[in-house]
């Protein structure tokens, strides 16, 4: 018989089921009249020593992290080292208060202080609380529990997930998160989709669940069932299951069927999407876009500024490829430190390296904190240039990459002269990467936004399959780094046209290889062919579909 | 004693990550450095604590002072941080 329901929530969807893990709520208050350890002095030291072992250890997860979840994290840990904070304990501790206690009374007090700020405050005040739970764990011997990092997976039940606690699980372990407190915007909310971990928050009495309960966690209705019956668990699953069991045999690098191997790397557009390209088993990062840096200020951010943002991606893969695209702004972006002038038509107008050719100064930064951000990494750092357009431009960037110590330049082919004539850029290059989704643009003549024109945006139209295959003639490593990469058919495709690796958004890189991992080269070349023979790009997918017989077993 | 008056831009004040910044650079100078809202009490720049305490928000002028070798770099370098959106 089924227990009852429990409803918060949904705020990731899908499926979790497996049996509950209760995360451990903050450490018990110590008694005001708590037995000092020793003197004065030593237990102002135990205090100040545990309030620097958890200091360093969350600045290490908050290094590892990256992000805004990183950024907590590091601020986590100046709260640990405070000096103001360690000046309440040792004055408590000198009038003879046991370390757990002066510890526990000084964090009071600040957390007074902020909490008088109000809600703008209150993430912080959580924040603060969870140090100082930490601190008192470390005090008293045990470590704020961590779940089984061997076990099966499991449903992780808690009042509320602090990043801390989110930061240091063995992600794979976690069926589902379910808290009682957090809402749609809360950390345990947003961690979750970027993990892509199903969870339900805002959910009362789930900490009541006793642990080891089998629980079916539907992220997007918000339902919760304890002990459910087993038929509703398979169905539950089954829905979600059929591709993700296909999903879950693709591991490991891009490779054929036959063994030949296409890097499959991520599209990331700042560090923060670090983490779900890793999970998704990324090699690398293909198109690393930088214009995060510079959007919304008035000042271009300075070298050191762009160092601590490329270094996190560069260490995150010690040894694989990180190809970082250079800033691609343009007048439809206007930066206040780019002027450029007034265009009515921005995507044929001065954008990318165009402008960067005319604000030469903004790129020797950039290219200046790229190489001093790899010093020190293993990742092979790839630098590339968008809107390149000729030979000239591609010597000029060139140029530019040489003089800044950066070993190896590429360019975006996304203009269809560059595509054209890519044997005359080749010369001056070591890499080049086709962006799908302007190359149609500019092919077709179709602007990308508009709707009414979508159909041109379609990647299968061999028009655009031909470009591709004329970039890789030009005989240099070529890679794809547009939504076409991402079509697990069209990724097929593309290998079978020569392209050397692929480059798409983390989520879809598990069906890709899944896609690849079942077709041959040989297949994949058979099927470009007849893509390439087809007038339409409806026909040139049904064509290169019939030659890949492993994406019926796929769903696809 | 060098001060600096600056307005803070960015969009979540002296919080989250700018006021990271701004205590990190603090707390590298050996000499003591304070902020606080102009004509209101001053902290240590060298506390998270005390300085999301005083809840900088944005639009809002602070001051910054120091006192000893090195004040004036210093004092740019946080004014700069404070000033940056």
């Amino acid at each position: 018989m089924a227990e009852a329901e429990y409803r918060g929530l949904g705020v990731s969807p899908g499926i979790g089921f497996a049996p509950v893990y209760r995360l451990a709520d903050g450490a018990p208050e110590p008694p005001a009249d708590a037995v000092p350890h020793g003197d004065a002095s030593a237990e102002s030291a135990r205090a100040l020593d545990a309030l620097e072992r958890v200091a360093s250890w969350l600045e290490g997860l908050g290094e590892r992290t990256g992000g805004e979840a990183g950024d907590i994290l590091l601020a986590q840990a100046l709260m640990a080292r405070d000096p103001g904070l360690a000046d309440e304990v040792r004055r408590r501790a000198a009038e003879g208060m046991a370390a757990a206690r002066a510890v526990y009374e000084a964090f009071m007090k600040y957390r007074a202080l902020l909490d008088r700020a109000g809600t703008y405050l209150a993430a912080r005040v959580a924040d603060l609380d969870d140090v100082r739970d930490r601190v008192l764990a470390d005090l008293y011997g045990v470590r704020r529990p961590t779940p089984p990092a061997g076990g099966g997976p499991y449903v992780l039940i808690a009042r509320d997930l602090a990043p801390a606690d989110t930061a240091a699980l063995d992600r794979d372990l976690v069926a589902a998160f379910v808290t009682e407190e957090g809402g749609p915007t809360g950390h345990t909310a947003i961690i979750a989709r970027l993990l892509g971990i199903p969870a339900v928050v805002a959910c009362p009495g789930a900490t009541s669940i006793p642990p080891g309960t089998a629980v079916l966690v539907d992220g997007s209705t918000g339902a919760v069932t304890p002990a459910p019956a087993p038929e509703r668990v398979g169905e539950a699953l089954r829905s979600a299951g059929t591709r993700a069991a296909a999903l879950v045999a693709a591991r490991g690098p891009g490779t054929t069927a036959d063994g030949y191997p296409v890097p499959l790397l991520a599209n990331i557009g700042s560090p923060e999407e670090l983490a779900l390209a890793l999970d998704h088993g990324a090699e690398g990062v293909g198109l690393f876009r930088t214009e995060f840096l510079f959007l919304d200020r008035a000042d271009p951010p300075s070298e050191d500024e762009q160092i601590a943002a490329y270094r996190p991606v560069l260490r995150a893969f010690p040894h694989g490829r990180v190809v970082v695209r250079v800033l691609d702004a343009g007048a439809d972006k206007p930066l206040a430190f780019l002027p450029g002038g007034r265009q009515d038509n921005p995507a044929l107008g001065e954008r990318g390296l165009r402008l960067l050719r005319r604000h030469p100064q903004v790129l020797q930064t950039q290219l200046k904190a790229l190489r001093r951000a790899a010093e020190g990494t293993l990742a092979r750092l790839d630098v590339m240039a968008p809107m390149v357009t000729d030979a000239a431009d591609a010597a000029w960037f060139a140029a530019r990459c040489r003089a800044a110590g950066l070993a190896s330049a590429g360019a975006v082919v996304e203009v269809p002269a560059a595509a054209l004539r890519a044997r005359d850029l080749a010369p001056h290059l070591d890499f080049v990467s086709v962006g799908t989704n302007d190359l149609a643009q500019y092919t077709f003549a179709a602007d990308r936004g508009l709707g009414a024109l979508a159909g041109f945006q379609d990647p299968w139209h061999p028009a655009l399959l031909d470009l591709v295959a004329m970039t890789v003639a030009a005989g240099k490593p070529c890679g794809v780094c547009g939504e076409a990469a991402a079509d697990p058919a069209l990724a097929c495709v593309l290998v079978g046209l020569g392209v050397s690796s692929l480059s798409l958004g983390s989520s879809a890189l598990p069906l890709v290889r899944a896609a690849l991992a079942r077709h041959t080269q040989q297949q994949c070349a058979v099927a470009a062919l007849r893509a390439r023979a087809a007038p339409t790009a409806g026909s040139a997918r049904e064509a290169a579909c019939a030659e890949l017989p492993g994406l019926a077993r796929l769903g696809l | 004693m060098a001060e600096r008056k600056v307005t803070v831009v960015s969009e979540v004040g002296l919080h989250a990550r700018p006021a990271a910044n701004f205590v990190r650079a603090a707390a590298k100078a050996e000499i003591p450095v304070t902020v606080g809202r102009v004509g209101e009490d001053v902290v240590s720049a060298k506390s998270i604590l005390a300085v999301l305490g005083i809840d900088v928000r944005q639009g809002d002028e602070i001051v910054i002072t120091a006192d000893g070798e090195g004040a004036e770099d210093l004092l740019d370098e946080l004014a700069a941080i404070a000033s940056t959106p």
